[in-house]
């Protein structure tokens, strides 16, 4: 189970970018998880949530929107199904992934005492 | 303090980041890449199921190529070394990586592994992963290429199970053939129609380390992708 480590990176993600503010409180992380990112969402909650305790993330929540795998033909662009011949019927292209394999941290929520530093940058 | 009414509330803010999690392993990654290709090596993450012979295909590949010297290996493994030791055995340089609990390698595990390791002269380095169908797919480690064994025995519908494994697969080795004779409700056809619905280039070698049977087909495979790499990265360079 490698959720353990993913969260793992993503909390020294999340340490590298609140660095510059250092009174923020992490309220909520927002991260993409793809469908075919070898990901499960429900292993990376309970990982995150058991893993967050004397981090920066301590008081986050962690909310996981999550992306459908998206495969495209290369030379016509036609959306071809997952669970489909991976192969464009009409220009016989292996089709390329367009979507669905990230492992992105989008967002972070901070909480700040003063905001008006934060604002300038 | 709050902006809006003086109020002396903290706010909260939102802040952008859009950035990938696994960030320092790719820049890892990319570092190993570099070295392996700047040495002239193909690097090949070799992945699949415990028990679907990436050791004994390993173990018949330094048999098969002429000059063994040329053949390297990693092997990940979470407690033993009986991987690598078997690789010695068969006249590989190898190394072990011991992962402890970890159900992967990453970047940096492979780089400290190589750090100390003499590849001088090595032209195939062999990242033998743990066994596993779902972790190591999703770290890259600075290969080349990926190559996942899938043995005959485990299943028709394997790949449908693990699209993500099969997806990155550049080749997929189905390994034991020898034991087709005896496996009369096996459909080989079957499993290469699977790895179709998760592979974009479903590029597959039946092999069996036993008898030698394909191995000529993977060496000759091996020979191809190395040229192609070294001459990509040197155009890209």
């Amino acid at each position: 189970m490698h959720e353990y480590s993913i969260v793992q990176s993503l909390v020294d993600s999340v340490d590298a970018a609140v660095k510059q503010t250092p009174d923020a409180i992490v309220m909520r992380v927002h991260v993409e998880i793809g469908d075919l990112s070898g990901v499960d969402v429900d292993l990376l909650t309970t990982a995150f949530e058991t893993f967050r305790d004397g981090t920066c993330c301590e008081r986050a929540g962690i909310v996981i929107e999550r992306v459908s795998t998206q495969w495209v033909c290369p030379k016509c662009h036609r959306p071809i199904a997952s669970g489909a011949v991976l192969q464009c019927p009409d220009c016989h292209e292996p089709a390329r992934l367009g979507a669905g394999d990230e492992i992105l941290l989008r967002e972070i929520e901070m909480e700040v005492p003063d905001v008006s530093g934060l604002r300038m940058r | 303090m709050c902006q809006d009414c003086g109020c002396g509330d903290p706010e909260v803010v939102p802040v952008k980041v859009q950035q990938k999690i696994l960030a320092r392993n790719d820049r890892t990654a990319a570092h190993n890449r570099e070295h392996f290709l700047g040495d002239g090596m193909l690097a090949v993450n070799l992945m699949g199921s415990p028990g679907a012979g990436k050791t004994a295909v390993l173990e018949a590949t330094g048999r098969a190529l002429p000059d063994p010297k040329k053949v390297a290996a990693i092997a990940g493994d979470l407690a033993t070394e009986n991987d690598a030791n078997r690789l010695i055995a068969a006249g590989i340089r190898s190394r072990a990586i011991t992962t402890g609990q970890a159900c992967h390698l990453d970047a940096e595990l492979v780089h400290r592994a190589v750090h100390h390791f003499d590849l001088r002269g090595v032209e195939y380095l062999f990242i033998e992963n743990v066994g596993n169908l779902v972790c190591p797919a999703v770290y890259d480690l600075g290969q080349a290429l990926n190559v996942v064994a899938l043995s005959i025995t485990e299943g028709e519908d394997k790949p449908l199970k693990y699209p993500t494994m099969f997806a990155k697969a550049d080749l997929v080795l189905l390994t034991k053939a020898d034991l087709l004779p005896h496996l009369p409700f096996i459909d080989v056809d079957k499993i290469i129609d699977a790895l179709a619905h998760v592979m974009p280039v479903p590029r597959v070698i039946s092999m069996s380390a036993r008898t030698g049977f394909g191995i000529e087909a993977w060496i000759r495979w091996l020979a191809t992708s190395r040229t192609a790499a070294l001459e990509k990265f040197e155009v890209y360079a």
